[in-house]
């Protein structure tokens, strides 16, 4: 007994291996699989942290909506797994990267604006060109708007935390970068006699060239499908018009209209979309090659690519008039658009569905 | 340089100001005439379209501001081990958070998918903007915390329970709590949830007691990694209670809505006392080695925060706008924390049930008796015996001390509607739904299940409401279990396969730990499935036994 209570008393410090017990190395989260061969950061503060009743919940889900759905209901997609919780992110991102990569984007763009608008920047863009940032890219802010809160409200609906992780990051990108172009434009706004810096709603909600991808847009937010809702954002819109606008339009043709300020703002939106896109098609290509379910999942996804291609492809022609506007003219819409569909075809090869409907072959 | 002349001002280009920002960011909402948003989380509530005043911030300044304070927190999780705190950390304190980890992220998470249901519904792009950037926040919080409790398990004496953490939650009795806790945030009428349950009661009123008590004991028992962080969470909640303010003024302004939102204080009210008040109050008053007269007690600090800052700075002035405030209820909770003693029974039940638990719970002794008597006048009568029961049974070898009938205590009912069990024996009380009977702690839960939680409320339709479900008495789901199996079950056993993951003390040693075969000869049972088998007759003594209490027995 004396040479128990010795030893135990001898534990004066709380630091790992000042006293050797079993399970005084369990120094890792040991409740599920990693995907690599060691669990990632990512993986130890995000997996498992929304409970499932497969996995640890024990007591299932103690509150129920009135119609007895539970908190987190699997019916909530038309999508099947055979295991949600296989999912991880591509991009990893918790917390300390995510506002890390925000935070030295909004720094950048803040010293590109800042930097440009001092040199007197602004002045010298062309006068055709001024106008189209205050019509257009005036417009094109509030699609943006529209996928961030379409995005904040499917990650509610997600079956596993890596699911809804993903689709909250996606939110938080594209809210941040709707604000960006907000911001930009009423700075801009303030050296460029003129400029009417409530343009860009009218033209997003009356001009015809616009109506396409507002209606795009509001079938997305509107669905009710959680995942429906990331699918079309990603796999869909995202190819045939945001990034057909951002980097077939804006990104090609700003410097030659003596504009070097408006590409780095945007360019930001488009690293924000590889990550988001890589998210996605990594969560997609899971579901449509899930042994049991692949099937029902590919033929699903279909459905929403002729429907969300269609609002797209229709919302991408409304733009084409765009093009011709810019008094230097460096890019053509066929070019854009072939590059579009292109990309489309890509991101179908890799999630493992067949684009033909929507953009022929 | 000239006075008054700074770099700055050279370089200074006009810019425009917050407000002006914060305005053109609301205008990028509008009103969609294509396809309109599905109304998928309803509310009974009517929600005018008035904007209110919300605070005004853009994610331009807000993600620098975050990031400058994650590297803080960072900084200083660094120089914590580099300065070797483990060595001098209260072990008595770290495993109580084992259990606090384990839970909190959790609703953290949830938090952000709330502002889901309130996005659509907000009032004003303005107020929208300020639920999307709690949504991120929230995020923040939930995996700064998974951070934390994992730096814990890589540094901390003993990192079992740490490493089963998720797991754990899902299984656990004590953080069913925590799971009645978060669940209440995000499921139902979308206001009840996440506006009046999540923020306007649990965010502003309890925060306080989780997110600054918490750390200044943790701080005060060697533990300066928990303040870093939730001070750091806790800097962020000033916007959420803004946000929540916001949201319920514009609600207040129909008198349609005052019944729902009298339904609806009261029931987050008094469910966050029951839940935070048995939680965060066992954690301060007895994860502590400090027992310094000075410092403020849990009650101390529950009638600073709860009663003058909440109760009479928050909640009275809504009496101006014809809302019925629930005084009584307020009295009430105050009466079981200083004269029922709720966070000491609290306690006791956790230890009572330390071989189902996933952390160590070691004995208080004659330093920590005599503090309890000071702040509560009384302790020592009525749980003196019980902790040196405890301390004498914690040796393996021992029979566990829920299944001593030498001591005297009685095993509790679990309330249907807080998961806490009815600690406070005299306001047991049941009920009957659907024609099943349920036990609660206090009538105030009684009402919740069977009024507040239901179809209707004084005659009106609710059909938003939310509804208690799921297996909700723990003790149900190992009914007839032998203890041994149940904790094999759970998952609380070490690597050995036979060691227990809880200890009834802080004895780091093979030798004083406690294995499966220890707790063999033992078998639980569910109390409600007992009382429900009963006859009406049997059943209404039991009732009444149960309410006049027990004694622990003297011990020698
Ligand atoms: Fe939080
Ligand atoms: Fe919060
Ligand atoms: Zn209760």
């Amino acid at each position: 007994m004396s040479a128990t209570q010795e030893t135990v008393d001898s534990v004066k410090s709380g630091a790992a291996g000042a006293a050797k017990f079993v399970d005084w190395d369990s120094r890792k989260f040991n409740y599920f699989e990693p995907k690599g061969r060691k669990a990632s950061h990512y993986e130890d503060v995000t997996v498992d942290v929304q409970p499932d009743p497969k996995r640890y919940l024990l007591q299932d889900w103690i509150i129920s909506f009135a119609d007895g759905t539970p908190t987190y209901a699997e019916n909530w997609t038309q999508a099947l797994a055979s295991d949600w919780h296989r999912y991880r992110s591509v991009d990893q991102e918790w917390e300390k990267t995510h506002y890390q990569r925000q935070s030295t984007i909004v720094g950048m763009l803040q010293n590109v604006i800042n930097n440009g608008r001092r040199s007197g920047a602004p002045t010298r863009f062309d006068p055709a060109w001024v106008k189209i940032l205050q019509d257009h890219l005036g417009a094109y802010k509030h699609a943006e708007f529209g996928l961030g809160t379409a995005t904040m409200q499917a990650q509610r609906y997600g079956f596993t935390q890596m699911v809804n992780n993903a689709i909250l990051t996606n939110s938080s990108y594209k809210l941040r970068f709707a604000q960006d172009l907000t911001l930009y434009l009423s700075e801009i706004g303030l050296d460029i006699e003129k400029f009417d810096i409530d343009a860009g709603k009218r033209h997003w909600l009356d001009d015809p060239v616009w109506q396409g991808t507002r209606e795009a847009v509001e079938a997305i937010m509107g669905a009710t499908d959680y995942l429906e809702q990331y699918f079309a954002v990603n796999i869909v819109f995202e190819p045939l018009v945001g990034e057909l606008f951002r980097s077939g339009f804006i990104m090609r043709v700003a410097a030659a209209q003596n504009d070097f300020i408006t590409p780095a703002v945007v360019s930001a939106a488009e690293g924000d979309y590889e990550r988001n896109l890589a998210n996605a098609v990594e969560l997609m290509h899971m579901l449509a090659t899930d042994e049991k379910h692949g099937a029902h999942n590919q033929k699903l996804f279909g459905t929403w690519l002729s429907h969300h291609g269609a609002l797209a492809n229709k919302a991408a022609a409304n733009l084409q008039p765009i093009w011709s506007l810019p008094r230097v003219k460096v890019a053509q819409y066929t070019d854009a658009v072939a590059q579009a569909h292109n990309r489309l075809r890509a991101i179908g090869s890799e999630v493992g569905i067949d684009v033909r409907g929507v953009i022929g072959s | 340089m000239p006075d008054g002349l700074t770099l700055n001002k050279i370089t200074a280009q006009r810019g425009i100001s917050i407000g002006e920002a914060a305005r053109r960011v609301a205008d990028l909402g509008w009103t969609p005439s294509y396809v309109q948003e599905a109304n998928t989380f309803p509310t009974d509530y009517k929600i005018k379209k008035v904007p209110r005043d919300p605070m005004k911030q853009v994610l331009r300044s807000y993600f620098p501001m975050q990031e400058e304070k994650d590297n803080r927190v960072y900084g200083a999780l660094d120089a914590a081990l580099r300065g070797d705190m483990f060595r001098n950390v209260e072990p008595r304190w770290i495993e109580w958070m084992k259990l606090f980890l384990a839970i909190i992220p959790f609703p953290e998470i949830s938090a952000a998918r709330s502002m889901a249901m309130v996005g659509r519904l907000a009032p004003g792009e303005e107020l929208r903007t300020g639920f999307t950037m709690q949504m991120v926040d929230e995020f923040r919080h939930s995996t700064i915390q998974m951070n934390l409790k994992k730096w814990y398990m890589e540094n901390y004496i003993d990192p079992a329970g740490f490493d089963i953490t998720e797991a754990a939650f899902g299984k656990c009795y004590a953080t069913t709590i925590g799971r009645q806790f978060a669940e209440g945030f995000l499921t139902g009428d979308a206001i009840t949830a996440a506006n009046v349950y999540l923020t306007v009661v649990a965010e502003t009123a309890f925060t306080n007691t989780l997110f600054v008590a918490m750390p200044s004991e943790a701080a005060r028992n060697g533990d300066y990694a928990l303040p870093t962080v939730f001070l750091s969470v806790q800097s962020d909640e000033s916007r959420h209670i803004g946000n929540g303010h916001s949201m319920l003024m514009s609600i207040l302004q129909d008198p349609d809505n005052h019944k729902l939102l009298e339904r609806d204080l009261k029931y987050a009210f008094w469910q966050n006392h029951a839940i935070v008040d048995a939680a965060i109050g066992t954690f301060i008053e007895y994860g502590t080695t400090n027992r310094d007269k000075k410092k403020e007690s849990y009650a101390e600090l529950w009638h600073r925060w709860i009663y003058e800052d909440y109760y009479r700075t928050y909640m009275l002035p809504l009496e101006k706008y014809g809302i019925k405030i629930h005084h009584d209820d307020v009295a009430h909770a105050w009466d079981r924390i200083v004269k029922s003693n709720y966070v000491h029974k609290t306690a006791q039940f956790f230890a009572v049930g330390w071989p189902v638990n996933f952390w160590r719970i070691e004995a208080q002794t004659e330093k920590d008796f005599e503090w309890f008597e000071h702040k509560y006048p009384g302790w020592y009568a009525e749980f003196g015996n019980f902790w040196k029961w405890y301390d004498k049974l914690s040796h393996k070898g021992s029979k566990p001390i829920l299944f001593a009938e030498e001591v005297g205590y009685v095993y509790p009912y679990r309330c249907w509607s807080c998961m806490v069990p009815a600690l406070i024996r005299e306001e047991f009380c049941v009920g009957e739904v659907d024609g099943k009977l349920y036990t609660y702690c206090s009538e105030e839960c009684r009402w919740t299940h069977t009024t507040a939680f239901a179809a209707e409320y004084e005659g009106r339709p609710t059909p938003a409401m939310g509804r208690f479900s799921g297996r909700r008495e723990w003790e149900t789901c190992y009914d007839g279990w032998n203890l041994a199996d149940c904790i094999q079950d759970l998952g609380f056993v070490r690597s050995d396969g036979k060691t227990l993951i809880p200890q009834p003390h802080l004895r780091f040693d093979d030798r004083e730990m406690w294995t499966l075969d220890d707790v063999r000869p033992y078998t639980l049972g569910s109390p409600l499935e007992a009382l429900r088998k009963m006859t009406p007759e049997a059943r209404e003594k039991a009732i009444a036994d149960y309410r006049a209490g027990f004694t622990i027995n003297a011990i020698n």
